[in-house]
């Protein structure tokens, strides 16, 4: 019980109540668990580092432009060293990552705006669920998926390849539409629903071009998750050829399987040529992660203006 | 407090005594309706007649239902999952409820105006443009435009940059530029759910000017808390309190519904008195 005298104020707080407690211990317990949060930081920071120097060490030498515009001469006969380029693969991935944006886009959108704008709670969270979960199914799964369903009838193709990319697309690109449409304030949806505007054209005029930045964010970051995918790809499309091909009717080579069909090669050339391809992809990758942060950013500035 | 709403009740209304009710046209008929979210009641049991030409003011505490109430009136709550009503609401005759009307529809003729200013991220033209677009109304569209602008007691502020975005207008103006959004499409009637709550006294004073200058062409529906501002737009005056159910749940209810000046002078419930006097709420 403090007894009232000089040195307290009303309250009968007195200066030891003011006064922390243990304080150099707990300075140094705070610059401890700064350091271990700041070094788990740099770790991340370092295995992106370390990834991009040592492909970019060791790709830059075979990077040239043959690589990017030349066929390889005579590919995967036993023993004989493969030469030039990789324009086949890089074509191929163009062709099949293409495909399967052509495939998923549409479908994840209409998915989004049903289940952001007209689907009952109970069905929206059922489907997310699903999604998350085909989200999480392996890629080599996906690859065996579409193998059963397309290639054990009408053998591998461009098509197979793009559309097991797009499985795994699908989820990617429909969660975070789902997410820039959720961003979209309810408010404007009520203004024009207010002026006796149907819902279908309150979507179309108002929601989506609301909505765009964020959709092309999401889809640029699924195109960067797949084009690096593999495994979905050798069941599907690896039978291939050595010339460069445009036509989705037949295996197309892509980057990822190329480089692991380079790495399993004796030969040192094919090997430097593997990690000029992953230095490729992975410049690919960086760049459209970049701009897809980029979108992200300016979107967001924009659905946020004004409140 | 009460001294100020009187003065101003009687300082309103000695302009334009209230014809009888029997010879007002009725745009709304209302009658016992419940409107209920998840089963579970908000408001209970309204009967009331909403007349033409006049504005109506619905006051009452904090969560007495009178944005829910006033909602229903142009099937804004169609949106919000769970919700249910029963009870009917004839509008000009024709009731409103049912499965087979099309809100979208009712919406066409019902405009509302929000509590937080909401512009669509355009050029304030085309905030009031784009409406008049897609419902098809697109001849003379400037004329129109300068129009709704002009009733909304805007255009002299923005004539100049019309072009600009409609986010760049302070929430007073943007607030003027959702009525001029609303009265573009020519709405029949339109409803305002607390349209001056987010405003400084100045935007508010503004904006019921416009709805006194604009009652001859359209008919009013707002919900304020503020009484003052009930006092001094209204013509009608509804009042909603808070009752509990047997459960113990609490939904809003309709306790007297008459001439603004006598709601606020000579209130026939007790529960009036007591919430326009200030002992309550």
């Amino acid at each position: 019980m403090p007894v009232p005298g000089a040195g307290m104020s009303a309250h009968g707080i007195t200066r030891a109540d003011l006064q922390a407690v243990n304080l150099p211990r707990r300075r140094v317990v705070n610059r401890v668990m700064q350091l271990l949060c700041t070094l788990a930081a740099l770790i991340a920071v370092g295995l992106l580092v370390i990834i991009v120097y040592s492909v970019a060490k060791r790709g830059f030498a075979a990077l040239n432009l043959d690589l990017l515009t030349k066929d390889p001469a005579n590919s995967f006969s036993f023993g004989a060293p493969v030469k030039e380029g990789l324009a086949n693969a890089f074509v191929g991935s163009l062709v099949l990552v293409g495909l399967a944006t052509a495939m998923t886009l549409p479908v994840g959108i209409l998915i989004a705006i049903y289940l952001i704008e007209f689907a009952p709670p109970t069905i929206r969270s059922g489907v997310s669920v699903v999604l998350d979960v085909l989200n999480g199914v392996p890629a080599i799964v996906i690859g065996i998926f579409v193998y059963g369903l397309i290639v054990i009838g009408s053998g591998q193709s461009g098509w197979a390849g793009a559309f097991a990319l797009a499985c795994l697309m699908l989820p990617i690109l429909t969660r975070s539409t789902m997410e820039v449409l959720r961003l979209v304030p309810g408010s404007l949806r009520e203004a024009s629903l207010g002026l006796g505007i149907p819902r279908w054209r309150t979507t179309l005029s108002i929601v989506l071009p609301q909505a765009l930045g964020g959709i092309v964010t999401g889809t640029v970051l699924a195109i960067a998750r797949v084009a690096g995918e593999t495994a979905p790809l050798l069941f599907t499309s690896s039978l291939v050829g050595t010339k460069t091909s445009w036509n989705p009717f037949h295996a197309l080579q892509s980057v990822p399987v190329a480089i692991f069909e380079l790495s399993e090669q004796p030969d040192p050339a094919s090997h430097a040529r593997a990690w000029a391809a992953a230095l490729v992809l992975l410049l690919f990758i960086l760049f459209t992660s970049l701009t897809a942060r980029y979108f992200a950013s300016r979107s967001r500035r924009k659905l946020t203006a004004g409140r | 407090m009460s001294t100020t709403i009187e003065t101003a009740v009687k300082v309103e209304t000695r302009r334009q005594p209230l014809p009888p009710r029997e010879r007002l046209e009725r745009i709304f008929q209302i009658e016992s309706l419940d409107a209920l979210y998840a089963g579970k009641a908000a408001v209970k049991g309204v009967t009331l007649e909403v007349y033409k030409n006049l504005v109506t003011a619905i006051i009452g505490p904090s969560g007495c239902g009178k944005s829910t109430f006033i909602r229903c009136l142009n099937r804004m709550n169609d949106l919000v999952p769970g919700f249910s009503m029963s009870g009917t609401i004839r509008y000009h005759g024709q009731d409103i409820t049912g499965h087979n009307v099309d809100p979208v529809a009712v919406r066409r003729h019902i405009g509302m105006v929000f509590q937080r200013p909401n512009p669509f991220p355009k050029s304030i033209y085309d905030n009031v443009a784009w409406g008049m677009k897609v419902l098809g109304m697109k001849e003379s569209l400037d004329d129109r435009v300068e129009r709704a602008l002009t009733q909304a007691a805007l255009w002299d502020e923005v004539k100049d940059r019309l072009k600009t975005s409609a986010l760049s207008l302070s929430g007073g103006q943007q607030q003027r530029l959702c009525i001029a959004r609303a009265i573009a499409v020519e709405p029949d009637v339109v409803l305002m759910d607390e349209p001056a709550s987010a405003l400084d006294p100045i935007a508010t004073s503004a904006i019921e000017q416009l709805m006194n200058d604009l009652k001859r062409e359209y008919t009013f529906v707002i919900v304020t808390h503020n009484m003052q501002q009930a006092a001094r737009v209204a013509d009608m005056t509804a009042f909603f309190s808070i009752s509990r159910g047997d459960e113990g749940h609490r939904f809003g209810q309709l306790v007297e519904y008459d001439a603004t000046q006598k709601i606020f002078t000579a209130p026939s419930d007790r529960r009036t008195e007591d919430y326009v006097t200030g002992r309550f709420g």
